[in-house]
């Protein structure tokens, strides 16, 4: 488990693979996609991708935190997460060829 | 936003690409961090997230009305973490 890194170069390859771009054009396609995701979620707005997962942004309100090493108390400010949740879809095809695979 | 909208803007983008390729673009990128995660690798995009697989180990689990014990077999969980980037993104 865990043999490999999976980055954008891999997705770029992967889209390459797909339709009949260059290799540039395949790169800034993949940057655009994740680009677009990210702005989406910044205006705060949840991105659903059916199959996949969806990405949500949650706010937290402002709490009391610790410093775990002087036991000091500071003040965690209010601030907005982004939370993942994957699909059924994506959950069991994970499970399918990890479970009993041995790894 | 959901993915027929998110292929509408990145088609709006590029209008020299057929809709179709488009739509196969998207898919093809969600397919390859899926395909990555269902062998047991990370996935990292700087600047993004990262995904990952962990592991949960069988366990003896119990109904919780009943108190009943059942068996919760082994399974493997996706897990994702926003980038720094976009977790500054998001509180600027």
């Amino acid at each position: 488990m865990g043999h490999k890194t999976i980055t954008r170069a891999d997705l770029a390859e992967a889209v390459y693979q797909s339709v009949g771009l260059s290799r540039t054009d395949s790169a800034e396609l993949v940057e655009r996609v994740l680009e677009l995701i990210s702005h989406a979620l910044v205006e705060g707005e949840n991105v659903k991708l059916s199959s996949f997962g969806s990405f949500q942004v949650r706010s937290k309100n402002e709490r009391i935190g610790r410093n775990p090493k002087t036991g000091e108390e500071v003040p965690i400010l209010p601030r907005r997460v982004l939370v993942f949740k994957p699909s059924n879809v994506l959950k069991s095809k994970i499970n399918k060829s990890m479970v009993g695979a041995g790894k | 936003m959901i993915k027929s909208e998110l292929v509408q803007k990145l088609a709006d983008e590029n209008p020299h690409l057929f809709q179709r390729d488009v739509e196969n673009i998207v898919t093809a990128i969600l397919d390859a961090v899926g395909d990555g995660l269902a062998n047991g690798d990370r996935v990292e995009l700087r600047g993004f997230g990262a995904f990952s697989v962990k592991n949960r180990p069988a366990r003896v689990g119990r109904n919780p009305r009943t108190g009943e014990k059942v068996d919760v077999s082994e399974k493997y969980v996706p897990q994702f973490k926003a980038g720094k980037e976009i977790r500054e993104r998001l509180n600027n």
